[in-house]
């Protein structure tokens, strides 16, 4: 894919980020704020090629399977704590 | 799996992500948006493990499984008072992740030698540099805050003279090595550089959160989820793989509102809370104080909140240090077993994080409508009879709106000093995080409540049930 595109993509996105936050209630931001760092785990697909492409035993290998690590403690972790979260916050009515 | 459906699958991935997060920007729709988020997750695993080019899984599952089960332990484990170093602490895993990719590519591409590679080596050694200094600040920042927030490392601003220059002199010496390194990646030396340059984005992610007190924390932990994303995106152009580009790059934007919004809460900018040491030192209000701060006891509380029919609570990070989430909602309830109104009147930056207190309130089942927000509730304040402001100092400070000489003067606050009465619940008679003399106190119609706010409140409950 060449560069150009992916430049392009990017800075969509970006504007596609900042419309879609920009009127997210300020009750939310906490869940909002761990489900998106939930979403920064994708570094996971980056992780799972460096440790699974290389060489084993070679040093790209090894940093690979630390990534893998980190990164998935972000993104289960991640997920999950959000969830908890949500599960918290409920309406008047659903009450008992 | 050919290349073109693997694409097209984080392309779907990409689509679950973008709806997920706008469904996380509604109560209704939130836990069901960041479900279907953890979905396009899934996907994009899946498809990468079929990847013709992944040659062996041993590794790949052991370290999945690892972490997994200590982010799952974690999850399951952790109170919702320890929710802002969770955050941090995840924030810095994940740049932790991206620096470690980024590498790994730089290191492989050095092994097979530079001449031999297909790509562009100045585009690609110049974003492995980006990785690399983004993923690191972002890690070495969350460890930092996630040491000040979970009071291991002490929670004050730390400046020293010469600080900015040193700071300042850090970041040119990295800009400086990036240049050389991505001007000629194939250089014998350029591993050093890599590294040099690495360790010197550690120390500067350290030092950046270093002058940053805790009443700023909010905005901290916002700005490093945002670069959490941006090494992601970033690490993204490195393997030139799209889902990274989109999804960063969405966090990436999502953090950087919050982090705006933040700011804007405190009506500071944000060079402001990053250098300015803010709260390190005493500063002194302009205007002098009238009047004194008149204590009252727990009997004479019970006796104004049992005739009030409207009350506001205002809490802060004192109730998140006091754990008084479970007994404030107790009163709460019994004061509208009495008829009264109850709301609770939350500042976009009370506590540590964004959403801290609303996060609080909701693990003690307090339900979503009475949650208001702060532009919300402050065209009704002269009607409450009473508000309780619990452990919050500088949003409920009046000087914001009617001292021009005070340094958060225009700062938007929650306007308790429009109550009826006031009560502030305090443990003692210093000053907030801005270490500014709070004018509510000392006003006529303020009654503070000294003492542990858990330990006030259960008692204000006791005397309703006795």
């Amino acid at each position: 894919m060449s560069l150009v595109l992916l430049i392009f993509i990017f800075v969509l996105a970006a504007f596609l980020g900042i419309e879609l936050i920009s009127k997210v209630p300020s009750q939310l931001h906490t869940p909002l704020m761990s489900g998106s760092n939930a979403i920064s785990g994708i570094t996971i697909v980056g992780a799972l090629l460096a440790t699974g492409a290389n060489v084993d035993g070679s040093v790209a290998m090894i940093l690979g399977v630390l990534a893998v690590v980190f990164a998935s403690i972000n993104v289960v972790g991640g997920y999950l704590v959000t969830d908890r979260m949500l599960g918290m916050f409920h309406k008047k009515e659903e009450k008992k | 799996m050919p290349p073109i459906a693997i694409n097209l699958a984080y392309i779907a991935a990409a689509i679950f992500f973008i709806f997920g997060i706008k469904m996380l920007g509604s109560a209704d729709t939130a836990r069901r948006g960041n479900r279907l988020s953890s979905i396009g997750m899934l996907i994009a695993v899946v498809v990468t493990l079929v990847d013709q080019n992944i040659l062996s899984y041993t590794w790949i599952l052991a370290g999945l499984v690892v972490g997994g089960l200590i982010g799952a332990v974690a999850a399951k484990r952790v109170a919702m008072t320890g929710m802002p170093e969770m955050v941090a602490i995840f924030n810095g895993f994940g740049g932790l992740a991206s620096l470690l990719v980024g590498w790994a590519e730089y290191d492989k591409i050095n092994t097979l030698s530079w001449t031999k590679y297909a790509g562009e080596p100045h585009f690609t050694s110049s974003v492995i540099y980006l990785t690399a200094l983004i993923g690191a600040i972002t890690f070495t920042g969350s460890i930092y805050a996630w040491g000040k927030l979970s009071g291991k490392l002490g929670g004050a601003a730390i400046v020293f003279p010469g600080q900015k220059f040193l700071n300042g002199l850090v970041f040119l010496a990295i800009v400086v090595l990036g240049a050389s390194f991505a001007g000629k990646p194939d250089l014998s030396c350029a591993y050093y550089i890599l590294m040099t340059g690495l360790v010197l984005s550690l120390t500067l992610g350290f030092l950046g959160v270093m002058p940053i007190g805790g009443g700023d924390m909010p905005v901290v932990i916002s700005l490093l989820n945002s670069f959490s994303g941006l090494a992601a995106a970033a690490a993204g152009f490195v393997i030139l793989n799209n889902v990274l580009i989109v999804a960063g790059c969405l966090v990436g934007a999502s953090g950087m509102i919050l982090t705006i919004i933040m700011c804007k809460a405190m009506n500071r900018n944000l060079a402001n809370v990053l250098f300015s040491g803010f709260g390190s030192t005493t500063q002194k209000s302009g205007a002098k104080t009238e009047g004194e701060m008149k204590p009252l006891s727990i009997q004479d509380a019970f006796y104004v909140l049992e005739a009030a029919r409207s009350v506001v609570i205002i809490p802060g990070y004192g109730m998140a240090v006091a754990q008084a989430q479970h007994v404030v909602k107790e009163l709460g309830e019994i004061l509208e077993e009495n008829g009264a109104e109850v709301n609770y009147a939350i500042h976009p930056v009370a506590g540590r994080m964004p959403g801290h207190m609303n996060v609080l309130l909701a693990e003690a089942d307090v339900a979503y409508e009475q949650l208001r927000e702060m532009d919300d509730i402050n065209p009704t304040m002269p009607m409450v009879d009473v508000a309780i402001v619990i452990g919050a100092n500088d949003v409920v400070n009046p000087a914001a709106v009617n001292d021009e000489s005070s340094p958060i003067y225009g700062m938007p606050i929650i306007n308790a000093h429009e109550a009826r009465t006031v009560f502030a619940l305090k443990r003692g008679q210093g000053a907030g995080f801005s270490g500014l003399i709070n004018k509510l106190y000392f006003l006529e119609k303020t009654r503070m409540l000294y003492g542990d706010a858990k330990a006030t409140v259960g008692a204000l409950v006791a005397e309703f049930k006795g």
